[in-house]
């Protein structure tokens, strides 16, 4: 058998400049998101759980007690943070330096794959060759994340939310992307379903090295609107299980409540609307969560 | 990816890349000491692959431009989903986007010279289009002199022609190409922009399709 140098025994480049022009990303991306103090993303694995309502309303809760929130839609394919904060339709300023987000609620700088869509119904599609598709799509919606943290004008802000897709191949992707370990919100019900799913996140979160982290649990009860009283949406607790399974503390326990979807989805986050309600105060007491370990925070009158 | 050429044990070097226009890629590389030239030749899903990393084979001839990779390869991007540095929000939705300057011929405002060609067929994606030939000098040799034209900062003004052109661009990507134009021109000293200057602009930094 003839014998030659294998790669890593070639230490010689070849100069196609390729690990050049990757390191070249990752250093736009990381010199980019250098002015966020905390980038928290809000992820579950779990699909329909309200992953996206959530970020919303704690993005526009943050921004009116008067700090600099901005909000990424990494869910490409099923986007609905730009409705939520109300900036459909909105142009992004075309800068030099980087694409100004758009600006929704009382002050969230937003990026979305809703700006960038043609129509309502348009679904996400990339130019390139027919067939086997599914062999670069991945590749190119990791390319577009990296491009909506990397090339949005960010600036300096207190928090930068990150509403990550179900699949938890989707938190790995955004894990490698960011140049630190964020914060992690994951979102749970107390639904069975969703804690086994959760809980496969939350490992992956750790595993990752993610060391901030709490658990929202989102439809946790029934607000009746005759009584207002909480009766339970699901059988069992599998939120509180979870937490005690993985050590995870809840940060918030929010209520199901028509007209927080109802409103969100129509652009009025609904803690905006009824801060001091049932599901006001339990957004209050997440933000307060989510504040209470950002380095340097202090207190906004 | 490396390339070693066994009989020299040494590592073959990028030297060139063509993309001919149906979607594959070719990408010379040579052996430093023997001279040997081999290509390496890849078929669009493999070309596809390497852009969507949003990197070239050789290198970039122009910097890369803010999401320049969604810009250029999303299907049924928003028209009016960028607007101008400057320009008015509810503008940009009603109106169609400001032309550059203009010296002579039609005033800068001219519809004609600004309405997109409702018959242009969709644009291909930029700038993966093409890309000129390179070769590299030896190692260790020192870039050649600047010579030419000297860049000047100032404003660059576009000819009437240039401007229709370039609102046949999809409003997609209309901004991010008119700042390469812009850019290409300013480092050589250009003042006006005409379609000859975007055709050699094209030809140079390998952007055909724009």
């Amino acid at each position: 058998m003839r014998k030659f140098r294998t790669y890593h025994e070639v230490d010689h480049s070849t100069e196609s400049e390729l690990l050049e022009q990757v390191l070249e990303q990752r250093r736009r991306l990381a010199s980019r998101l250098s002015g966020v103090k905390e980038i928290v993303a809000v992820a579950s694995g779990k699909g329909g759980v309200g992953k996206s309502a959530v970020t919303a309303n704690l993005a526009a809760l943050l921004a009116s007690r008067g700090r600099r929130v901005g909000a990424v839609d990494a869910d490409l394919n099923g986007p609905s943070l730009g409705r939520m904060l109300g900036v459909l339709r909105h142009s992004l300023e075309d800068r030099g330096d980087g694409v100004a987000p758009a600006t929704g609620g009382p002050g969230v700088a937003v990026i979305s794959m809703e700006l960038l869509q043609a129509g309502d119904d348009t679904p996400l599609r990339w130019r390139g060759p027919g067939g086997d598709t599914f062999i670069w799509q991945s590749t190119m919606e990791s390319m577009a994340l990296r491009e909506f943290l990397g090339d949005v004008a960010w600036g300096e802000l207190d928090y930068l939310f990150i509403d990550v897709p179900p699949g938890t191949d989707k938190i790995t992707r955004l894990l490698e992307l960011l140049p630190a370990p964020p914060t992690a919100l994951v979102v749970t019900t107390p639904s069975e379903a969703s804690r086994s799913v959760v809980a496969r996140s939350i490992r992956l979160l750790r595993e990752a090295g993610v060391e901030r982290m709490g658990l929202v649990a989102n439809m946790s009860g029934y607000l009746c609107p005759g009584c207002e009283e909480l009766h339970p949406l699901f059988h069992g607790d599998g939120a509180r299980e979870l937490a005690r399974a993985t050590g995870v503390p809840i940060w918030a326990e929010i209520p199901f409540d028509p007209s927080l979807a109802a409103e969100t989805d129509g652009g009025r986050p609904r803690v905006l609307g009824d801060p001091h309600g049932l599901v006001g105060r339990a957004f209050a007491g997440l933000a307060d969560e989510v504040a209470g370990g950002a380095p340097g925070e202090e207190e906004v009158p | 990816m490396k390339f070693l050429c066994i009989d020299c044990d040494e590592v073959m070097v990028f030297a060139e890349r063509r993309i001919p226009g149906d979607g594959t890629m070719a990408a010379v590389f040579a052996c430093g000491a023997c001279g040997r030239e081999m290509a390496m030749l890849t078929n669009p899903m493999e070309t596809q692959l390497v852009s969507s990393l949003g990197v070239k084979v050789g290198g970039r001839e122009v910097p890369a431009q803010p999401m320049e990779g969604v810009r250029t390869s999303l299907k049924e991007g928003r028209e009016d989903a960028f607007r101008e540095e400057g320009e008015d929000t509810k503008e940009a939705k009603r109106s169609p986007p400001p032309a550059p300057p203009v010296v002579g011929g039609k005033p800068t405002g001219d519809p004609a010279a600004r309405r997109p060609e409702p018959s242009s067929p969709p644009r291909p994606a930029f700038p993966k289009e093409d890309a000129p030939p390179r070769t590299p000098a030896p190692k260790g040799t020192p870039p050649p002199p600047k010579s030419g034209p000297v860049p000047h900062p100032g404003p660059v003004e576009w000819s009437p022609e240039a401007v229709e052109r370039l609102h046949r661009v999809p409003g997609f990507v209309r901004g991010m190409v008119k700042r390469i134009y812009i850019d290409y021109a300013r480092e050589r000293g250009i003042r006006t922009i005409t379609p000859q200057v975007m055709d050699t602009a094209r030809r140079e930094l390998g952007l055909e399709g724009m």
